[in-house]
């Protein structure tokens, strides 16, 4: 069974989708040399006309690619910082997303941005750290943030495919992730998958929050049955997925790497709660209220969710109600 | 062509009665939001897609029924589409800033100051790049000249020489602020420091926009990179139909007579024969009472359908209500 990592995974899609379709081509910011090592030798394999280089202008070049998709092409954007989705937001919201509406039907804008290295990367300080993913979903374009090797592969696949504007968001905690992978598959967007199967609690872990949940729910083992609940996709967001599991364990706890206010935690807490009369009240796990990143490794740490944080609310919430 | 100059006529005189059966439109509460009107600036839009072909590829403004207009644009849709009808050109869903008619190049108007030549831009290289032999001109007024995206685009389209005509309509004023109260510099000499050639023409004179693009496109279509046309132009009407009956004071009305003096309509009838104006000028009323009469018989669409084409890959949105 061979081993993959989850950046050697978005390498793979991204070459298995340029192979596969002549439409599809990468543009950004280094990567012909590969700064990030997620386009590593795609170059030499598929040409400077399929993995163009492009000059610091993220807003002309994200919505370059609008008008590339707008011809028909599936242009691949990667963004070396997270904090460049603020640059480009006006691009992506106001244009990439709104021009199938707004023009009736008359075309579609099949782009689709890559962020390797999303959320903390540790010593990179307030402006690289950023994790953005909850404001995608807020205004509805899709949102995807894998969490494992494969999901990496087949939910960027997926996203390239896709005929609408996809973020992608690759956590910096997740990239040094490995793992047996028998089969690459492209994996439905959409779509959220148990992790791990438990009876009293489910546990939402976005992106490389799922292994941190997976840890604490084995440490739980013997005292509370944690079920984790690995959503994949923010927007859309398999609610249905995750009510079969609240509505067997009747608890529910979300750990995000959002802030705290308008977070995506919220959203999923709200769409549980509109359908399942829950057993105790929800906890959320997230960054604080406005957060941004403090430099010195111990301050970063502090306000991001981690894992003693998310052992107490899956403690309190299984005090609460019982 | 012989008949180039009826056909000028022809164009700008639409232009010009469209936009006056439009205000007609808004005063009895046909047309919702207002309009803002092309009025004295039609002998651009009508001189540039003149010297364009069918194939090209167009970007328009918030003000921007006359770019749709002379490029093709059935003026019956393009009406039913201000009065929000389900048989506009884009179902209603556009509205006066955003019409579109992609079948004809028309990627839409924009009204977001500045945004569309990256779009444009990227559009035009992918056809290029699937072989086909399209050029772009993409329309702006003064105040895009100061935003970053657009300067961005001027460096992309310039330094991989992508065929973009920036078509700067400089109609003296931003909304309210004049140009020589936000422009260092000169417009033109933007162009010039991205190595573009650059041009201003008497945008009141439509064969003079015409001649100046038909050079430029010559090059373009030859090998050649971008280039830049700022048409000096002057608008008669309000920014916006809100000033109708809200009176903004900044334009010194001895400056609004003067402008009005060199009138693009006017301008291009004289060159014809009166017998033959008045042979357009009759075609033109039918062609838009017609328009008008199939505007407003056309159905309101559906509100069920209000979030319809919002995903082009058929994704369905949650809706909004408990």
């Amino acid at each position: 069974m061979p081993r993959l990592s989850y950046r050697k995974a978005l390498t793979r899609a991204l070459a298995d989708e340029l192979a596969r379709d002549s439409d599809v081509f990468l543009l950004g910011e280094d990567i012909r040399v590969a700064a990030s090592n997620v386009t590593a030798g795609l170059l030499k394999k598929f040409g400077p006309e399929r993995v163009i280089d492009t000059p610091l202008s993220e807003q002309a070049f994200t919505s370059f690619a609008t008008g590339a998709a707008l011809a028909g092409l599936r242009p691949v954007i990667e963004f070396q910082i997270p904090s460049l989705l603020f640059l480009v937001f006006e691009q992506i919201v106001n244009h990439a997303h709104k021009f199938p509406l707004m023009t009736g039907g008359q075309c579609a804008v099949p782009v689709t941005y890559l962020v390797p290295g999303s959320g903390s990367r540790t010593g990179w300080a307030g402006q690289h750290s950023d994790h953005p993913y909850s404001l995608f979903a807020h205004v509805g374009v899709t949102t995807v943030v894998p969490a494992t090797p494969a999901d990496a592969y087949g939910l960027l696949v997926s996203a390239i495919r896709c005929d609408d504007p996809v973020v992608v968001f690759a956590p910096a905690g997740a990239l040094e992730v490995r793992a047996d992978v028998d089969d690459l598959a492209p994996v439905p967007l959409g779509r959220g998958v148990v992790r791990r199967a438990g009876d009293d609690v489910t546990v939402v872990a976005v992106g490389h929050l799922v292994h941190d949940a997976l840890a604490v729910a084995e440490e739980l083992t013997g005292e509370v049955s944690v079920e984790v609940f690995d959503p994949r996709t923010l927007y859309p967001f398999d609610v249905d997925g995750l009510v079969d599991s609240v509505s067997r364990t009747g608890r529910l706890v979300v750990v995000d790497d959002s802030n705290r206010s308008c977070g995506i935690a919220a959203e999923i807490i709200t769409s549980v709660l509109e359908r399942v009369r829950l057993a105790a009240p929800p906890r959320r796990v997230t960054r604080p209220d406005g957060a941004v990143l403090p430099f010195a490794p111990a301050l970063d740490r502090a306000v991001q969710p981690g894992r003693d944080q998310l052992t107490a609310a899956i403690h309190l919430c299984m005090k609460d109600g019982s | 062509m012989t008949d180039d100059p009826v056909r000028l006529y022809r164009t700008v005189r639409l232009i010009r009665r469209f936009e006056e059966r439009a205000i007609e439109l808004v005063r009895s509460g046909h047309i919702v939001g207002g309009i803002h009107p092309y009025l004295g600036q039609e002998g651009i839009a009508a001189g540039v897609c003149a010297a364009l072909r069918g194939t090209d590829l167009v970007t328009g403004t918030h003000r921007g029924h006359g770019h749709v207009l002379a490029k093709g644009a059935d003026p019956a849709r393009t009406m039913a589409e201000l009065c929000g009808r389900e048989t506009g050109s884009n179902r209603g869903r556009g509205g006066s800033m955003h019409a579109a008619d992609f079948s004809i190049g028309v990627l839409g108007a924009n009204a977001i100051v500045g945004a569309a030549g990256a779009i444009l831009t990227g559009a035009v290289w992918a056809r290029r790049r699937r072989g086909d032999d399209v050029v772009g001109a993409t329309f702006f007024g003064d105040g895009a000249v100061n935003e970053g995206m657009l300067l961005e685009a001027f460096n992309l389209a310039a330094l991989w020489r992508v065929p973009v005509l920036f078509v700067c309509e400089n109609n003296g004023y931003a909304t309210t602020m004049p140009v020589q109260g936000a422009v260092a510099g000169t417009i033109t000499g933007r162009a010039e420091a991205f190595g573009m050639p650059a041009a201003v023409v008497d945008g009141q004179d439509p064969e003079r926009v015409r001649d100046a693009t038909a050079a430029a496109v010559a090059r373009m279509r030859a090998g050649g990179g971008p280039e830049l046309v700022e048409a000096r132009t002057y608008r008669f009407d309000a920014h916006h139909t809100f000033e109708h009956s809200v009176r903004l004071d900044y334009r010194p009305p001895q400056e609004v007579a003067a402008g009005r003096e060199r009138d693009p309509v006017v301008i291009q009838g004289d060159r014809l024969p009166e017998a033959t104006r008045r042979i357009v000028d009759a075609e033109v009323e039918a062609t838009l009472t017609a328009a008008v009469e199939f505007a407003l018989a056309g159905p309101h669409p559906d509100p069920a359908g209000a979030l319809d084409h919002l995903y082009a890959s058929g994704l369905v949105a949650r809706t909004g209500g408990g």
